[in-house]
């Protein structure tokens, strides 16, 4: 293991309540020796400030796209990273940080105002509406579970 | 005239996601804006029209970090519209719930976000296991971390948006078996936090001023599911009074809405609980921090650091008490007819008070909804310590040192931004 170059991780938040971001630090608590060794957080905002925006072997995204500039980073991340792994339901398929796509016609009126004050985007979106996604770990939050399992099946991956 | 633009981009280290923009005219600080840039996602207007029994979990969405202070809430607010009395049971069980919370929370921001500027480390993973300090250190909070974890899965389900706890009590409840392996990995946790309070007693930040601050304050003992709401001026509020005491500040900048109290700026969190109920620890929390107490009550925004460790032992000896002195046994949720009301739930979450609001109609429909954060009521301060400290870095401090400095006076305070930008109805005040 030792040998191997380190997986370069990219963690990245969009529209969302972070709950991926906090099961991720829970998973670390029995995995963190054994991830020091094998990833290199690149880009992690939550557990670090140089964050570096180069080559990425796997970017977790976790939240919906909520504005024009979540569309263009996510485009920008996809470009640079080997694998692409949408964590949470938001990424998933939307919701709930995009529940205001589901609103009536009284409660769109409420925070049309809003929306176009700080430039959101007229509909949330998920993010396979935008990028191509190789992995998809849904879950309000994510189960712990699944995530090790894929993030181990994308490790094997990337090793082979 | 001579100006600088200082911006801190995407602020790292915290829960979510925000910006400080600080404008120096003629070596004056002339603006300071901390901006939570998440976007909103509108959650008390989504509120409308779903039913009570949506409302915990729905609210829970708010933020993942704070998600079973939410629920807390939440339910305390639903069962206050419907006039539930949870049983005696349920009051134990939503009391471990917050320490577990308040241990996994307090921990993560301590361990990872915290002390990689006391080590002069970018993360906490970078610290070296091969020396002797940082290896202790490096287990301690991913121990901590994990006891708070087990105990949150133990008598919540899970640490993020808890699904044992409801309207009326809980779903599940915690075996003998489970109690007892989490009170043995909560005794093997202490002294690890008694290492991290001396680390954040010896910790050589500072920043220190007046400011006025205020906690829900519990009767009987610490805790985070208070009575009464207490300020640093001696006045004390009802629940029911909900926010009649706090002016909202409309902040063109920022997705979020914050908070003053009699036209002055404030503070919540575990400075300000421990500054208003410290003789109302844990006897064994008293007796093996009663040094480190004696710093408090304190102004100094660093200490909410050494706050928050000294909340952690709190809540793992009472946790260790409640979990050894009690067995637990299934009962039914308390279930009641629906009828029109409007309900406020109060709690102390780790970053400090939230407040929920709920009306409903005769069906348990909701009509209306109000949530106010702990960062929302923080901004004020935030901002004004900003410009204070950058004030008296200049003229001398390089940009990197003082935006250095602006980011850890940030991470004192704990800010969620998450939680901030939830929604509340702004009204534009344009400048």
């Amino acid at each position: 293991m030792a040998s191997s170059p380190k997986i370069k991780i990219g963690w990245f938040s969009f529209s969302c309540c972070e709950d991926n971001t906090i099961v991720m630090t829970e998973v670390m608590n029995d995995h963190w020796q054994e991830w020091k060794e094998l990833f290199d957080f690149r880009h992690a905002r939550v557990l670090k400030t140089d964050n570096v925006m180069d080559d990425f072997d796997i970017a977790f995204i976790e939240g919906a796209l909520a504005s024009p500039e979540h569309v263009a980073k996510i485009k920008d991340i996809r470009g640079r990273s080997k694998k692409l792994v949408a964590v949470g339901s938001c990424a998933v398929i939307g919701l709930p940080a995009g529940q205001r796509n589901t609103f009536t016609l009284e409660q769109k009126a409420s925070i049309d105002y809003l929306v176009a004050r700080f430039g959101a985007l007229p509909e949330v979106k998920k993010v396979s509406d935008v990028v191509k996604v190789d992995v998809e770990i849904p879950g309000c939050p994510m189960d712990p579970k699944v995530f090790l399992e894929k993030v181990n099946g994308l490790v094997a991956e990337l090793r082979s | 005239m001579h100006r600088i633009d200082l911006r801190l981009d995407h602020i790292t280290k915290v829960e979510g996601d925000a910006s400080m923009d600080v404008v120096v005219e003629d070596g004056k600080v002339t603006d300071v804006r901390f901006a939570i840039v998440e976007y909103k996602r509108f959650f008390t207007t989504a509120m409308k029209g779903k039913s009570i029994a949506a409302i915990p979990q729905h609210l829970a969405r708010i933020c993942g970090t704070c998600s079973n202070a939410h629920v807390m809430a939440a339910i305390t607010a639903c069962e206050d519209a419907l006039g539930i009395e949870p049983t005696p049971q349920t009051k134990l069980l939503r009391r471990l719930v917050m320490h577990s919370l308040m241990i996994r929370d307090h921990a993560l921001h301590l361990y990872l976000f915290v002390m990689p500027d006391l080590f002069g480390k970018d993360a906490f993973l970078d610290f070296d296991e091969n020396n002797p300090e940082q290896h202790q250190l490096l287990h301690d909070g991913f121990d901590i971390k994990s006891a708070g974890n087990h105990l949150a899965e133990l008598v919540a389900g899970r640490s993020v948006h808890a699904n044992f706890p409801v309207i009326g009590g809980f779903l599940k409840f915690p075996s003998a078996e489970g109690a007892a392996e989490s009170v043995q990995e909560l005794k093997a946790a202490r002294p690890a936090v008694l290492r991290l309070i001396e680390i954040f007693r010896k910790a050589p930040f500072h920043f220190d001023r007046k400011t006025k601050y205020m906690a829900l304050v519990q009767n009987d003992t610490f805790g985070y599911l208070g009575d009464k709401i207490v300020t640093s001026r001696g006045e004390t509020y009802e629940r029911k009074d909900f926010r009649s005491h706090l002016e909202h500040v409309a902040l063109p900048y920022s997705q979020a809405s914050a908070y003053t109290y009699k036209g002055e700026s404030y503070m919540v969190g575990a400075l300000a609980r421990l500054n208003l109920a410290k003789d109302k620890l844990h006897p064994g929390t008293k007796k093996s921090a009663a040094e480190t107490l004696k710093l408090f009550p304190s102004t100094d925004i660093f200490h909410n650091n050494l706050a928050q460790a000294i909340e952690i032992l709190h809540s793992i000896d009472e946790s260790i008490d409640i979990l050894s002195k009690n067995s637990f046994k299934p009962e039914p949720v308390v279930k009641v007819p629906m009828r029109a009301g409007t309900g406020v739930g109060v709690i102390e979450a780790p970053r400090g008070t939230l407040y929920h609001k709920v009306v409903i109609d005769k069906d348990g429909i909701v009509e209306n909804g109000e949530v106010i954060v702990p960062t929302g009521q923080n901004q004020v301060n935030i901002e004004r310590d900003v410009g204070t400290l950058v004030e008296e870095l200049l003229p001398d401090a390089p940009k990197e040192k003082i935006n250095f400095e602006i980011e850890k006076l940030i991470r004192a305070y704990d800010p969620c931004m998450s939680c901030g930008a939830h929604f509340l109805k702004v009204k534009w005040q344009e400048r």
